[in-house]
């Protein structure tokens, strides 16, 4: 086999090659999200998620490269040929723990990498100076429930269905909290604004994910799991319920509405209001139920 | 086959008695041979019928909100697909294969306990036909994962869920059984001089495979048992409005449920341990450490249960944990993935269909190992669990792992277990078919994760890309269909009408080639004494220098030519 030599059209040939493959994969995320990349551009953590997946995608890709590569060579190098005879070796110490070494060492790398990012995907951060105003929360703080360094996240309950999220708003005026504003599939949220996110189920077991927002979190009957994302560009960011729920499993549909501070607070206003006035209402026709079956004395509670 | 200079020694096994005929002897048997080959058969016609069930999943996902079949159907589908071929495919498959060819690898007439192997096998079957009676009624749709409190009577009141856990409680019996009988034949009944390093590599596996069933099958045996109680005598194991968890189940069932993962891929990785060497004409590289690295992985295989539970509520500590001790298993992987090129390399390389099917594995199991790293960093998984991406890794690690170094078995092993070859030609063809099939079909479905695509949801809206990429893996499943088919034919064929194998037809290097095929009731008249791991090779050797180099010994009859 002729090796090339250091200007032979063949080197200058692999350079090329391996420059063009490193402008490809630099040039990737961007262009492949979606097709070789997780989806982010919505929440910081997503981000970081998107950023910790591609190191690994790069060191996967020369692993599978090189292992793949080996394979083929030696399929093709060492096919049955006449005259040839294969050679007993039954193995090579050095060069085994060379490469148990070796695998060990990039995993290292990798957990290392994975450490790094870890607070920045898992903890969040403060909102910013365009968010919404808010009151501290500290005390509800615990080893699982992180809030921002401030102490000051919009807490948002997500509750599960089947097969529907509900999420339950900041701001009701009782004590009991029974009257706080709330909305089915679609949440509405303030831009720039830290927000945590307390997820329950009153059924089966769901997953809130929305994958520009970050990653998944069951949603287990019993338990509350949390995430938190923080969105700067307003728009709407779509998932679905990510775990088997039942027979309508596909149409459990989430929606992030992100709108600018003030329109939020207009909107969750409005919002009381409206449940305020349904409550009358429904409270009004009761009553005239009641009358109406001379059942006066019955008082809805 | 090349014909080759070295003599082949013609065994003179004998039947000790007169052979069991008619259909009655195939239900009254304790042979370890008909055993193997009654699981083999019935595990088969499962894979078929979980084959269809998958290929109706691809049609009903072949297009954006198709209403081929209903939520309800195609919950169901996903549910017997899934439950089929690991609990009556997979795992009774290995444990068919190891059922006819332990004994023969190890100098053995038969199991330890033959009357608890055969009642090992009658059990899967009434796990399996227990499971396939609710197709009647109602079958259940919770997924191969059951997960409470989805499969608790308040939201499956129907007997679908029952006859799953009955499958699990039979099948598990039928594994628990079969395991303590693989485990006391290997470790009691190797032929002498068969010390544990020269233990051929399929056999470390089934060894491994059987420690593993045996730690793993009690877990979820018990954990089915509290969603039986909860589900018909009022108990409150998983229900969290009366102090229960539902938590536990996820934490109990993957107890088991990863471990099965090993129990499904290890003996894999003996076949192809022993395949290898035969085709490369070179001894396996590096035999300590793969058959230390079965053992590691079993290890590291019972502490990495909460990776597939990285999104549930779970404390920091558990998701590191869990992140490095699945980031270890990589590493005894990697070693056994660099052996087997190892072994390759320097080979004088024979490309028959078990080899091929033993290499498409080692380049598919790569990238399911790969994408398994992936999903080890648990920030990372939080984007990829269940997700189309994890359905691609984890059919790259089965079939690849599973169904490949299966099919590499049957081509291996087929002349053993019927005495006639099957057609290379076919056999090729049949390899090249599922090769392409399984990359179209699963490739594209990390794609299809990555664009944001939950598991097992039964429609979906064509945003993105999602409808091509489902066209493309729903393609990729019929041509991967075609290729089982191939094999199939194959096997149908060569029954009646294939070459006659003679013994050794492949040159092999272990004991079960030294006797004739397919092998007598008694298998053995003499049992051989073991000298090196690859006996049949000083088995050659002898004869060579008895009968005096290219001399045709085909005549020679040397029973027991190195006792």
């Amino acid at each position: 086999m002729r090796r090339p030599t250091p200007n032979s059209p063949g080197r200058k040939l692999t350079i090329a090659c391996g420059v063009a493959a490193c402008a490809a994969l630099i040039a990737a995320p961007q262009a492949l999200a979606g097709i070789v990349t997780p989806e982010a551009g919505g929440s910081p953590n997503a981000d970081e998620i998107a950023n910790l997946y591609n190191i690994t995608l790069y060191i996967a890709l020369v692993i599978f490269v090189g292992v793949e590569g080996t394979l083929i060579y030696a399929l093709y190098k060492f096919r049955a040929r006449k005259g040839a005879v294969p050679a007993q070796i039954h193995g090579n110490t050095s060069l085994e723990i060379g490469w148990t070494v070796g695998a060990a060492v990039v995993l290292l790398l990798l957990s290392v990498v994975t450490f790094v990012k870890l607070d920045a995907i898992r903890k969040p951060p403060n909102s910013g100076s365009g968010g919404l105003s808010l009151a501290s929360n500290a005390i509800y703080a615990t080893s699982e429930t992180l809030l921002p360094p401030n102490g000051r996240s919009l807490r948002i309950k997500v509750n599960g269905q089947q097969y529907v999220w509900r999420y339950t708003y900041p701001g009701g005026k009782n004590p009991d909290g029974l009257d706080a504003p709330y909305s089915y599939e679609e949440m509405v949220v303030p831009t720039d604004t830290t927000v945590t996110l307390d997820i329950n189920s009153q059924d089966v077991v769901h997953s809130w994910w929305i994958p520009q927002l970050g990653g998944k979190f069951q949603a287990v009957p019993g338990y509350t799991n949390h995430t938190w994302f923080k969105i700067s560009k307003p728009g709407f960011y779509r998932g679905q319920c990510a775990f088997l729920c039942g027979r309508l499993h596909a149409n459990m549909l989430a929606v992030v509405h992100a709108v600018p501070p003030a329109e939020y607070e207009a909107w969750v206003a409005q919002r009381s209001k409206d449940l305020a006035a349904a409550d009358a209402a429904a409270q009004a026709s009761r009553t005239a139920l009641s009358k109406q079956s001379g059942a006066a004395s019955v008082q809805n509670p | 086959m090349a014909t080759s200079a070295t003599p082949i020694p013609q065994i003179a096994a004998h039947s000790a008695g007169r052979e069991e005929q008619g259909w009655t002897s195939w239900l009254t048997t304790v042979d370890h041979k008909r055993i193997g080959i009654l699981y083999m058969v019935t595990t088969f016609v499962f894979f078929l019928l979980g084959g269809v069930e998958a290929l109706l999943i691809r049609l009903q996902l072949g297009a954006a909100n198709n209403n081929l079949v209903t939520p309800e159907v195609y919950n169901q589908l996903f549910t017997l697909h899934g439950t089929t071929m690991i609990f009556l495919f997979v795992v009774p498959m290995m444990a068919g294969l190891a059922n006819y060819m332990v004994p023969l690898l190890i100098g053995a007439r038969d199991m330890a306990f033959p009357r608890l192997n055969a009642l090992s096998y009658w059990l899967f079957l009434a796990g399996g036909v227990v499971f396939y009676a609710s197709l009647f009624f109602s079958p259940p749709e919770a997924g191969w994962i059951s997960t409470v409190p989805l499969s608790t009577s308040t939201y499956l009141p129907n007997g679908g869920v029952d006859a799953w856990i009955f499958l699990i409680h039979l099948t598990g019996l039928s594994s628990l059984l079969g395991a303590i009988n693989f485990y006391a034949t290997i470790v009691n009944m190797r032929a002498p001089g068969m010390s544990w390093s020269r233990l051929p590599l399929f056999c470390w596996s089934i060894l491994t495979y059987a420690l593993l069933l045996i730690v793993a099958i009690p877990v979820i045996a018990g954990a089915v048992t509290l969603l039986l109680t909860d589900r018909h005598f009022g108990t409150h194991f998983y229900d969290p409005s009366n102090g229960g968890s539902p938590l536990l189940w996820q934490h109990l069932f993957w107890f088991f449920g990863h471990p099965e993962v090993y129990i499904m891929v290890l003996p894999g990785f003996g076949v192809v341990s022993e395949v290898l060497p035969v085709f490369a004409r070179k001894p396996i590289f590096g035999y300590k450490a793969i058959a230390a690295a079965t053992v590691l992985i079993a290890f590291l295989g019972l502490l990495t249960w909460a990776h597939h539970m990285f999104t549930t509520p779970t404390p920091l500590v558990v998701l590191i944990f869990v992140m490095i001790s699945s980031f270890l298993i990589a590493v005894p992987t990697g070693v056994k993935i660099f052996n087997w090129i190892g072994t390759l390399w320097s080979g004088t390389i024979e490309f028959t269909t078990a080899l091929l099917f033993c290499v498409g594995f080692i380049a598919v199991f790569v990238v399911g190992g790969i994408t398994g790293v992936f999903l080890a960093i648990f920030p990372v998984d939080w984007q990829l669990n269940d997700t189309y991406f994890v359905v691609a890794h984890l059919h790259y690690v089965l079939v690849g792992g599973s169904v490949f170094t299966i099919f590499a078995a049957i081509y291996y092993w087929f002349p053993k277990i019927t005495g006639r070859m099957l057609s290379e030609r076919i056999g090729r063809w049949s390899f090249a078919t599922m090769f392409i099939g399984m990359n179209v079909t699963f490739l594209i479905q990390h794609s299809l994760g990555l664009d944001g695509m939950p598991r097992r949801v039964y429609e979906y809206d064509n945003i993105g890309h999602l409808q091509l990429y489902n066209q493309i893996s729903t393609v990729g499943s019929f041509i991967l269909a075609l290729g089982v088919l191939l094999t199939v034919v194959n096997v149908l064929r060569s029954l009646k009408n294939g070459a006659v194998a003679g013994p050794d037809p492949w040159r092999g290097n272990t004991l079960e080639w030294f006797t004739s095929s397919p092998p007598p009731v008694n298998n053995f008249d003499v049992i051989p004494r073991v000298r090196s791991l690859e006996p049949m090779k000083d088995i050659r050797r002898e004869v060579e220098r008895r009968t005096g180099t290219g001399a045709a010994a085909e005549a020679g009859a040397v029973p027991g030519a190195v006792a």
